[in-house]
């Protein structure tokens, strides 16, 4: 049984045989002391520990050095808990390590032009060429696909059965050739995400995630897992876009009105319960996967945090006139809570968006948590080609 | 430290929950609250005599179960979920709370039995964060006069615990005159308390704020368990209840409602925690630790009522003309929503405080 004292222990031997001034080389050690994600099986960074002991570990090596978790948020949120579920031995070996490190960047090659909410519908088709795979297609709205050396891509392998059926899941190499990344300028005047081009690419049959024809499954626990790194993360008391906020108005008596008083405190109130929400979640998922209750948590967030950055820039007046920059540029990673007021409310409206819309996850709650029937489904027998399209 | 539920606190839930199902459904309630004694006194002294709710929150050295904040929770969700016209929010929580807070010890024993009843008069609107209004006075003989309003569980209550100015007093109930006036909530009836050359003890000296404040942290609770009832109960009729040829729960403009429902209850849930956990821990002299206990019952509570009254209204419109009727048990929980909203500060109130509380201070 690991406990919190075997993480200690671990821990002093981590720090007493490694640097923490050679940030990779202590963080790959780190990975092989099993201290990287606790609750993983030994020998893909984890001890098979219960998940909350990470918090453990993260508050022992408080001053060591961390994680980009902008930039790496696709890879540790979506693609690890995937490969952990589907991949074979080989790929958890391949993949996993450089992963967690930061050296391999992930992005997430899932919408489409005419398949967004439903995803289901995508059109990229990937077609068996003897061990290889032949991509071809165009993916949009890829966040951080610039950056990236792998992604995790669903594509078309049957287009006679229903739409469902007819899909599997693969790792793209990012760098093989055929695969054109086009910045696309978004609503904050940067490039966060981009248009993928597939064309003629070609990858090997070991680069398949779980079955052929079960790609749809295998979305499912990325699409999960995305919903509860989007929404779930631990915030302090006080902490995140609240944080932000209320700072401001603490140290500003001059921007203070009646009105923004009261909804500030509102906010406050709402922050600090789905904040607590958050937590109480993360002690019942404390082992396994998430289930549709993680919906529930993006879609909180997602809408205190597009009120609480709304309410900034209004708070700031004069200064909520202004931005900080609208320069044309590929952005370094994903950051909701950097930069200026301006930017932090304009990027909070992909909250609701990205990661499937909050109608989408309200379904979702409906649905699978309360149980209540499913509005008439036209598509559900019709082969994927006879779609309309 | 934890927001779930233990083991233990699953027990009593399910010994309560099996109690009250025999003893007081939705039909028993609602004949109930339209007969001459609303309170259901027999199965108080059941809930007490078996389960032990009345001596929860009182210490084992003076006949109690010496248990904490956290089940008196698990309690009063319980006695939500089936408004149960007991007096457990009024003897057993506020004025217990009161009792063990001035060190009293005799009478302490007596409530922990469930065999005497007890009442705080003071009015169930009384928010934690202003003084209690004087209507209540020391005559030259040491006698009390005045009356209080809206005093909840006095008519059942056979010692009423009076606040004048920091002193509590101990009246005797058969010395007091007691009016039932109707109450917004049929299930837990208010009454105007007489005093008038009514001789009465002094037990202690009272602060309450912190009884109060320790109240509404709890009331959240019951809060919670309305709305869960509301929420349930609304689900199942939406799933069952057709037009159109479809259940009226697969239109996606009713199951959107419902997911918003379900995570508020979600958060609500995550808050009345939060506080009865806070609220369980030992006094401690810590002046931070305080204002965190405190600002966990105002979240908690502002997020409550809120909800629930939200819940409720919610249920009776998802019910249709159902929703309007006497028979069903629906209004029996608008009422208690409503009515929880207001007791023992508002919502806005509760907010107010956090402006302190929490350091947001309002414009000058
Ligand atoms: C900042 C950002 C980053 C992103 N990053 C990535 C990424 O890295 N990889 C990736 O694959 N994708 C990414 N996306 C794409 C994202 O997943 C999609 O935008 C999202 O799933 C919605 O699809 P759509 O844009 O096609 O909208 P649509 O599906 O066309 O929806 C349009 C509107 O209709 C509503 N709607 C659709 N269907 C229903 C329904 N059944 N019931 C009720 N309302 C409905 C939607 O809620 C929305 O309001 C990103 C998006 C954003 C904003």
């Amino acid at each position: 049984m690991v406990d919190g004292e075997t993480i200690g222990e671990r821990v002093a031997a981590l720090l007493a045989g490694h640097d923490p001034a050679d940030r990779l080389e202590f963080l790959r050690a780190r990975f092989d002391a099993g201290l990287a994600w606790v609750h993983f099986p030994e020998g893909l960074g984890g001890l098979g520990a219960p998940r909350e002991l990470q918090q453990v570990v993260e508050r022992e090596l408080a001053g060591t050095p961390q994680l980009d978790t902008g930039v790496q948020a696709i890879g540790l949120g979506m693609a690890a808990p995937t490969i952990l579920t589907f991949g074979t031995e080989e790929q958890k070996k391949r993949f996993l390590r450089p992963l967690w490190t930061g050296e391999e960047i992930w992005c997430q090659l899932f919408s489409e032009p005419g398949a967004g909410s439903d995803l289901a519908t995508l059109g990229t088709r990937a077609v068996r060429d003897g061990d290889e795979w032949v991509v071809d297609g165009q993916k949009v709205w890829t966040s951080g696909a610039h950056h990236a050396r792998w992604a995790i891509l669903v594509a078309r392998t049957d287009v006679d059965v229903p739409k469902h059926r007819g899909l599997t899941y693969f790792v793209c190499d990012m760098h093989a050739p055929g695969v054109d990344v086009r910045p696309l300028r978004q609503i904050t005047g940067e490039a966060e995400f981009n248009e993928v081009f597939l064309t003629g690419v070609r990858l090997a049959d070991s680069l398949r995630l779980g079955e052929v024809g079960d790609g749809w499954r295998v979305a499912q626990t990325t699409l999960m897992n995305e919903r509860v790194a989007i929404g779930g993360a631990p915030v302090r008391r006080g902490g995140g876009m609240i944080g932000l906020v209320a700072d401001t108005w603490r140290s500003r008596p001059e921007l203070r009105t009646h009105d923004l008083h009261q909804r500030l405190l509102r906010l406050w109130v709402e922050a600090d319960v789905t904040r607590l929400a958050g937590a109480r979640l993360r002690e019942q998922l404390s082992a396994g996967q998430p289930g549709p209750e993680g919906s529930g948590m993006k879609l909180s967030f997602a809408s205190l945090n597009q009120a609480l950055s709304g309410l900034d820039v209004e708070l700031r007046g004069e200064e909520g006139l202004g931005y900080d920059d609208w320069t044309f540029r590929r952005s370094d990673s994903v950051d909701f809570f950097g930069r200026g007021p301006g930017y932090r409310y304009l990027r909070a409206k992909g909250n609701s968006i990205e990661g499937g819309t909050s109608e989408i996850l309200r379904n979702i709650v409906a649905e699978r948590v309360l149980g209540l029937p499913s509005e008439p489904r036209v598509d559900k027998d019709v082969p994927w080609k006879d779609l309309p399209r | 430290m934890t927001l779930l539920y233990t083991e233990v606190e699953e027990e009593l839930r399910a010994s309560v929950r099996d109690l009250l199902a025999d003893r007081c459904g939705p039909d028993a309630v609602l004949k109930r609250v339209e007969s001459a004694s609303p309170y259901d006194m027999d199965l108080w002294k059941t809930l007490s005599r078996e389960i032990g709710v009345a001596g929860l929150l009182v210490p084992e050295e003076y006949g109690g179960a010496g248990a904490s904040a956290r089940e008196a929770a698990v309690v009063l969700e319980e006695l939500g979920r089936a408004v149960a016209p007991v007096p457990f929010l009024t003897s057993s929580v506020l004025a217990t709370r009161a009792l063990l807070q001035v060190g009293e010890k005799d009478l302490i024993q007596e409530l922990a039995s469930g065999e005497t009843t007890a009442a705080l008069a003071v009015s169930l609107a009384a928010s934690p964060y202003r003084p209690l209004p004087a209507t209540v006075t020391v005559t030259d003989r040491g006698t009390l006069s005045g009356e209080v309003r809206a005093v909840a569980g006095a008519d059942v209550a056979d010692v009423l615990l009076v606040p004048v100015g920091t002193a509590l007093y101990r009246v005797a109930a058969e010395h007091v005159r007691i009016e039932v006036v109707p109450s917004l909530d049929l299930t837990r009836p208010i009454a105007t308390v007489t005093f008038s050359d009514t001789p009465g003890e002094v037990v202690g000296h009272l602060d309450a704020r912190k009884v109060l404040s320790f109240g509404a942290g709890l009331l959240a609770s019951e809060q919670l368990g309305v709305a869960e009832w509301c929420l349930d109960t609304t689900l199942a009729y939406i799933k069952e209840r057709h037009q159109f040829a479809r259940p009226v729960g697969s239109f996606q403009a009713i199951k959107h409602r419902m997911a918003d429902l379900w995570l508020d209850v979600v958060r609500a849930r995550a808050a009345a925690r939060n506080a009865a956990d806070l609220l369980a821990a030992p006094p401690v002299p810590d002046a931070a630790a305080a204002v965190e206990i405190e600002a966990a019952s105002a979240v908690a509570k502002s997020w409550c009522s809120e909800v629930v009254v939200h819940v409720a209204e919610e249920g009776v419109q998802l019910h249709g003309g159902t929703g309007m009727t006497w028979e069903h048990p629906l209004h029996l929980y608008l009422k208690r929503a409503k009515s929880t909203g207001i007791a023992l500060g508002t919502p806005g109130a509760h907010r107010d405080a956090l402006a302190v509380l929490a350091d947001l201070p309002a414009p000058a």
